[in-house]
């Protein structure tokens, strides 16, 4: 038989008796932080492939979400510090090399320019809208004039946000579970069906929505064909991640993962836009809601159980 | 220069000393540590044996929690002692997660917190607290670069190990076995 | 009905409100952007040094406490000029502080009072106190005599305790150190070479080529000098030897374990005799020219056969005949350890008679690596007149002739003669107890309570709120030794030193040092001619300058070294001619001593009785970071362990099903359970025939706040005492349990 044990009792708080030092504010960011990157990544994209009247919704409606997405995101970032009162520390300086770095800075950029975008829409979603002061006028009929350029960055910067609330995970190879490349691409297109699932709920038109419907079940395709590599790659790699791959193979988390994050949330909603493309009628808010669902989940598991997973002891 | 530190598992007798020393010369607050002890058994009576290791933060040459810090509070300093310092860590928690070790914790203040090699001790020419208290002796400590630091002798006469090499962190905390 | 002095669980009566922590609600983190952290550490330069000496235990390391400028300690720290640390404290000694800082110290003087029927605690003054044991301590002297007091002490305050209680007139002062402890070695070896081993222990391990312990868990019994000198003779690659049946921290690092069966050492060591001596290994030279009584122990020890121990002890011929020959190729640099708390099986006597006279065997004693000869600085006492003459003791509660070879008082001894009975004219009536929780210290507690209940009046001066407290009718607080003046330490060793303890800190609450409160009683009986000196230092001082020094040079260094008076370390080393303090002025290998008392000349092996089916022999020990009782509320080593736990061989888990970390209730051949469930660990550290913990856990006192209810007492168990017929001391390793999965004390409250 063999022992281990930590003989000078170690039991320090959220370290043992396994890691948990994350709570629910960091999967909730990653979340927000996804699902914004997939609506502003297609309005970005529809925008600049002219498709702004056919896909309102996506170029337009549907950013309004995004704003309030990454406020609630850095906010939820923000509850978990736990040195808040040094939060401004982060932008003293850029750490290239820390996911957590480029990550703020990335949100410091695409924050701002998410408020404009959506600015450049109030006229139209507000009708009488107006801007109290004359600069204001004067800063929105200059966005309105640089809209593709701003879609252009926006598209970009969607991707960095994507991968990198994947990033932020795998980046740490002291999690086993987290330990893989996957997790970047896995997360992007997450993200992105997750975004396409908001804009699709609230798209009232059914031509977008069978076009979002279409990339939609592409990008749930991809996401299970990912995540089938994800388990391969732990099963063929060291010990201490066919461990944690058996968290999800027989573990604590096999239920909650296989049957609400790839049946409920990945494989049904695509069923369900199947059926819907070939004629049935489903009303849209099921699958959408079960993706958006699915994605919350994902997130919350990725991040209890990657924390479980450990080299030692 | 570089720090390192070689704990003699035949001769620790896993009294936790280390960890009480080092709690009141760095203030450690109870319930938390920067350094702890584990032991292995192996075999079944009365073919036993016993591994002792008083383990802390490797001051990892390659060291993850320095890189994934995003307002560098985690650094290195000369030495390769790898510090934290409190009043530019945000606490967000990302160099205890790349920790393979678990070394590091979140101090009740806020602020991540882990071993120092008792740095303000080397400052002044002295060893660390965890080493100077030792009743067995067991922890040696110096500059790898002077071949005739103590740490530099263990490691030349004995054999030793490092844990969880595969992790690539270039730990620098020796076990002599 | 309810009997009188039933302990007292709930909180002081009349206790104030309890102060409101208006913790602000300022922002993690708001002192570090304010400059500097309180939680930095900070240099040694900015922190002011106060000798002290460790009291978490007896080896008295000297260290110096660390204070900041707010007059906090901050730690303590080993004195490298003292010998018995050599600047490295222990885990207790470097966690002493949290004796200090414990808030669930004992903080006033409480009298017990019975309110409404309940007996309750009620602070009080020192004043109300002190006047009160001295009213009770005057009745028993003017009704019964002052023989009829007993003073339990351990610790260093103690000696002032005993001073006190001299003065009044009473020789019953006893410690558990004697009958549950050392007293079973000191008499043997006194047998034997006509001299104890003392404390520390004399033994060279520092330059020992062989050292074999017996059952001593060197490294969890964390005696700080020995388990030192023991990993520096690891370093030199000595030959480490250990015989335990359960593998000890020591058994892991040595050359050769030995798993012995449970309680059958003596037929190991009369094998061993017997390959020394059949193969002729002794140190002849030694032999011849100091022991007595060789020829009859050769002619004892020859059907020992190693063969013959092997049935005995399940330990291998071969390996008998092979580590005594590592023994004697090691002599005479070799030390057979002869244990400290050896108050096992009942013939603990003899088995320290096997363990002296094999030593002797090896020429050991008085050689370099074997037995050294101590010394130590002798003090003059404070001039004080001569104590009264007493006219009984706890003697006459036995028949005439038994415990003759008795040298110390039985702390059993004592509660026997408190319980009336035929022998005694007179039982005693009033305790006082310094420094030992009686109820962790003694086995059988129905005696020690039984005793206890026939008090008139009993005292007891502690620190902490232990369970011995709550059956006391008068509690003194005293402070820690941190904040103290105590007598000086003028412990034997290699070199005669002095230790000095001096405060580091004011005592905090309303807490008063030992010899404060011996002087105030000792005052208040008009017993104040012992007591001449104003406050210790002036007493220290006067000692100190006829030794050539002084307070003021001791608060400097601490510690200080005098000369040897002769230079006689390794006395023997060259066989010179000596006269040991014997009947023959011989090394008995064969006691005159024993024999004129009626006991075995030679140590005999005998067999003990075995665990009944479905039960375990108990087996207890220590756990490095933690001593006895007295520090498992200590915050900083109540860190580091919290609890004890049963350790079960996982053959014995598996017929049990008992699982990694659950909770079980033992049970005793008695019927007697553990007030508290215990953890289980499963480990092969453990024989099938035992389980093993450590002492000290399972406090019942609720106002120990962090160790109430935690682990359970070995103590509580220990309810069949083997008693040794020699020394008196109370064998406890006899006793066997068996495993409770459900609570047994639940039903009690349902029915
Ligand atoms: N950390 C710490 N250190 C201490 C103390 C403390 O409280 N805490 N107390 C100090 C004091 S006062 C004392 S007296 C000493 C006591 O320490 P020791 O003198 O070392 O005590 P023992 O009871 O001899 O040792 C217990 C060992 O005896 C083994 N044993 C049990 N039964 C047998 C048997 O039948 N045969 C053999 N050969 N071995 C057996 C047990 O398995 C255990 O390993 O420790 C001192 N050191
Ligand atoms: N079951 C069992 N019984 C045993 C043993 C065992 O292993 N198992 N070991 C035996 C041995 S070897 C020994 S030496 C004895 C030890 O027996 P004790 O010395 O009685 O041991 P403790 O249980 O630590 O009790 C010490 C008491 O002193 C108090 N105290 C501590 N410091 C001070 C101080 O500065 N001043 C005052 N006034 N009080 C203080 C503590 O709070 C505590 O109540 O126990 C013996 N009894
Ligand atoms: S102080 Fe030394 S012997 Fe004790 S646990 Fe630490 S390293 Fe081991
Ligand atoms: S042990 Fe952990 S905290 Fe220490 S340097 Fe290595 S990775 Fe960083
Ligand atoms: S918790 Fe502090 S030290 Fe750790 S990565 Fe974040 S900012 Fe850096
Ligand atoms: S080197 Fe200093 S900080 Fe690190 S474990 Fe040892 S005592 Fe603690
Ligand atoms: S051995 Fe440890 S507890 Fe005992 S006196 Fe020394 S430092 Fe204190
Ligand atoms: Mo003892």
């Amino acid at each position: 038989m063999k022992e281990e044990l930590f003989v000078s009792g170690r039991d320090i708080p959220f370290i043992d008796p396994y890691l948990n030092i994350w709570h629910w504010q960091i999967p909730l960011y990653l979340f927000l932080g996804g699902l914004a990157a997939g609506i502003m990544f297609f309005a970005g994209l529809f925008l600049i492939m002219g498709k702004e009247k056919e896909m309102e919704t996506t170029v337009k409606w549907a950013t309004f979400l995004v704003p309030v997405a990454l406020v609630l995101g850095l906010f939820a970032l923000f509850l978990d510090l736990k040195h808040q009162l040094y939060f401004w520390r982060l932008y003293t300086t850029v750490r290239l090399e820390s996911p957590m770095s480029w990550g703020a800075w990335t949100l410091m950029f695409i924050t701002p320019l998410s408020f404009v975008w959506v600015a450049t829409y109030m006229k139209e979603a507000i009708p009488g809208w107006h801007w109290r002061f004359s600069i204001l006028e004067k800063a929105e009929a200059l966005a309105i004039k640089y809209r593709k350029v701003m879609a252009w960055l926006m598209m970009m910067l969607a991707i960095v946000l994507g991968v990198y609330t994947g990033i932020l995970l795998s980046a740490f190879n002291a999690r086993p579970l987290w330990n893989t490349s996957i997790l970047g691409p896995l997360f992007l297109v997450s993200g992105l069906s997750t975004g396409l699932a908001a804009i699709m709920w609230m798209s009232k038109s059914h031509y977008e929505r069978k076009v979002l419907s279409k990339i939609d079940i592409i990008l749930i395709g991809v996401e299970l064909f990912l995540i089938v590599h994800l388990f391969m790659g732990f099963l063929a790699a060291t010990e201490v991640q066919i461990e944690a791959a058996q968290l999800f193979l027989g573990g604590q988390f096999t239920t909650t993962f296989w049957v609400f994050v790839v049946i409920l949330g990945l494989i049904f909603p695509a069923l369900l836009e199947i059926l819907e493309l070939v004629g049935y009628k489903i009303p849209i808010w099921i699958p959408a809601l079960m993706i958006l669902f699915g994605g919350l989940v994902f997130r919350f598991v990725m991040v209890e159980a990657g924390q479980i997973t450990r080299f030692l002891y | 220069m570089r720090y390192a530190m070689a704990v003699d598992t035949k001769k620790c007798v896993g009294c936790s000393d280390c960890v009480v020393a080092c709690q009141t010369e760095n203030n450690v607050p109870n319930g938390y540590c920067r350094d702890w002890i584990v032991e292995v058994v192996a075999g079944s009576y009365p073919n036993v044996e016993i591994e002792l290791r008083s383990e802390r933060c490797n001051h990892c040459d390659n060291s993850p929690c320095v890189r994934c810090c995003p307002t560098g509070a985690s650094h290195i300093v000369e030495g390769g002692v790898v510090l934290v310092t409190h009043n530019e860590c945000i606490g967000c928690g990302a160099c205890i997660q790349s920790c393979p070790y678990d070394a590091r914790y979140s101090h009740p203040e806020g602020y991540v917190d882990k071993c120092t090699f008792c740095h303000h001790r080397l400052e002044k020419g002295q060893q660390p607290a965890c080493v100077e208290v030792c009743p067995t002796n067991c922890l040696y400590f110096g500059d790898l670069d002077d071949p005739n630091s103590d740490v530099s002798k263990a490691l030349r006469n004995r054999k030793w190990k490092v844990l969880a090499p595969e992790a690539g962190t270039k730990p620098q905390i020796y076990f002599l076995t | 009905m309810k009997s009188r002095r039933d302990f007292i669980k709930i909180s002081a009566a009349g206790t104030g409100v309890a102060a409101l922590g208006l913790t602000s609600l300022n922002w993690k983190g708001a002192t570090t952007l304010l400059g500097a952290n309180e939680n930095d550490p900070v240099s040694d330069e900015e922190l002011k040094l106060y000798p002290t000496y460790c009291e978490v235990c007896f080896w008295k390391c000297a260290g110096w406490a660390y204070v900041d400028k707010n007059g906090s300690i901050r730690k303590v720290i080993g004195n490298k000029e003292d010998p018995h640390c050599n600047g490295r404290l222990c885990p207790r000694g470097t966690g002493g502080i949290g004796m200090y800082n414990d808030e669930d110290r004992l903080k006033t003087p409480l009298i017990r009072e019975t309110v409404n029927g309940e007996e309750v605690f009620r602070k009080a003054s020192w004043d109300e106190a002190l006047d009160l044991i001295a009213e009770k301590m005057d009745k028993l002297r003017k009704e019964h005599g002052p023989e009829c007091l007993a003073l339990f002490s351990h610790g260093t305050g103690g000696a002032m305790m005993g001073h006190l209680v001299k003065a009044y007139g009473s020789p019953n002062i006893t410690a558990p150190s004697f009958a549950q402890c050392r007293g079973p070695r000191e008499v043997a070896f006194a047998a034997t070479y006509g001299e104890e081993v003392m404390s520390p222990e004399r033994t060279d391990i520092r330059d020992t080529r062989c050292l074999v312990l017996i059952g001593s868990h060197i490294g969890e019994n964390m005696h700080n000098g020995q388990i030192q000198e023991m990993s520096d003779a690891i370093d030199q690659g000595a030959t480490i030897i250990t015989v335990d049946p359960r593998f000890s921290t020591a058994a892991s690092h040595s050359k050769y374990w030995l798993p012995i069966k449970p309680a059958t050492d003596i037929a190991l060591l009369q094998a061993w005799m017997h390959v020394i001596i059949n193969e002729e290994l002794y140190d002849k030279a030694y032999v011849e020219k100091y022991a007595f009584g060789f020829d009859e122990l050769k002619a004892d020890v020859q059907n020992k056969t190693p063969e013959w121990a092997y049935g005995i002890t399940t330990i291998e011929p071969e390996i008998i005949r092979k580590t005594a020959r590592e023994m004697a190729a090691a002599s005479p640099a070799v030390i057979v350890h002869p244990g400290r708390h050896v108050t096992w099986y009942g013939d603990d006597t003899q088995r320290s008679r096997a363990i002296a006279i094999l030593n002797a065997l090896l020429g050991s004693w008085g050689r370099r690596g074997g037995f050294y000869f101590p010394d130590k600085v002798h003090l003059p006492k404070y001039p004080s007149p001569p104590y009264p003459k007493p006219k009984r003791s706890w003697r006459d509660a036995y028949p005439e002739g038994k415990y003759k070879l008795v040298s110390e008082v039985l702390s059993t001894g004592i509660c026997d003669a408190t319980i009336p009975n035929p022998n005694l004219s007179c039982h005693l009536r009033g305790w006082i107890v310094y420094g030992t929780n009686l109820m962790a210290a003694l086995p059988d507690q129905e005696k020690t309570l039984e005793a206890i209940r026939n008090l008139d009046f009993l005292v007891v001066v502690d620190t902490m709120p232990m369970d011995i407290t709550g059956y006391a009718d008068v509690v003194l607080p005293e402070c820690t030794y941190l904040e103290r003046y105590d007598i000086l330490r003028t412990s034997p060793h290699r070199e005669p030193y002095l230790a000095l303890r001096m405060p580091a800190a004011p005592p905090k609450y309303d807490s008063k040092p030992n010899w404060w409160i011996a002087k105030q009683l000792g005052e208040r009986l008009g017993l104040g001619d012992y007591f001449k000196w104003d406050t210790i230092e002036d007493m220290l001082d006067w000692q100190l300058k006829q030794v050539d020094s002084s307070l003021e040079e001791m608060q400097k260094i601490g510690v200080k070294k005098y000369k040897r008076e002769y230079e006689d370390l390794y006395l023997l080393e060259n066989l010179i001619d000596y006269e040991f303090n014997t009947n023959t002025g011989k090394i008995e290998l064969y006691s005159t001593e024993l024999e004129l008392e009626g006991f075995d000349p030679i140590p005999q092996y005998t067999q003990h009785p075995e665990p009944p089916s479905g039960y375990y022999r108990l087996n207890y020990g220590r756990a490095p970071m933690h001593t006895f009782s007295r520090t498992s509320n200590n915050p900083n080593l109540f860190d580091l362990m919290d609890e004890n736990s049963v350790w079960v061989n996982p053959k014995v888990a598996a017929l049990w099903e008992l699982k990694k970390d659950e909770y079980v209730w033992l049970k005793n051949q008695d019927g007697v359970v553990t007030d508290f469930p215990i953890k289980v660990r499963v480990t092969e550290r453990i024989r099938w025939d035992s389980v093993y913990m450590v002492h000290g856990f399972g406090h019942n006192n609720k106002k120990l706040t962090r160790a109430y209810g935690r682990g359970a007492s070995d103590s509580k168990l220990i309810t069949k005492v083997m008693e040794d017929p020699i020394m008196g001391g109370t064998g406890m390793r006899g006793n066997f349990v068996t495993f409770l999965k459900e609570d047994p004390n639940r039903e009690e409250i349902e029915s």
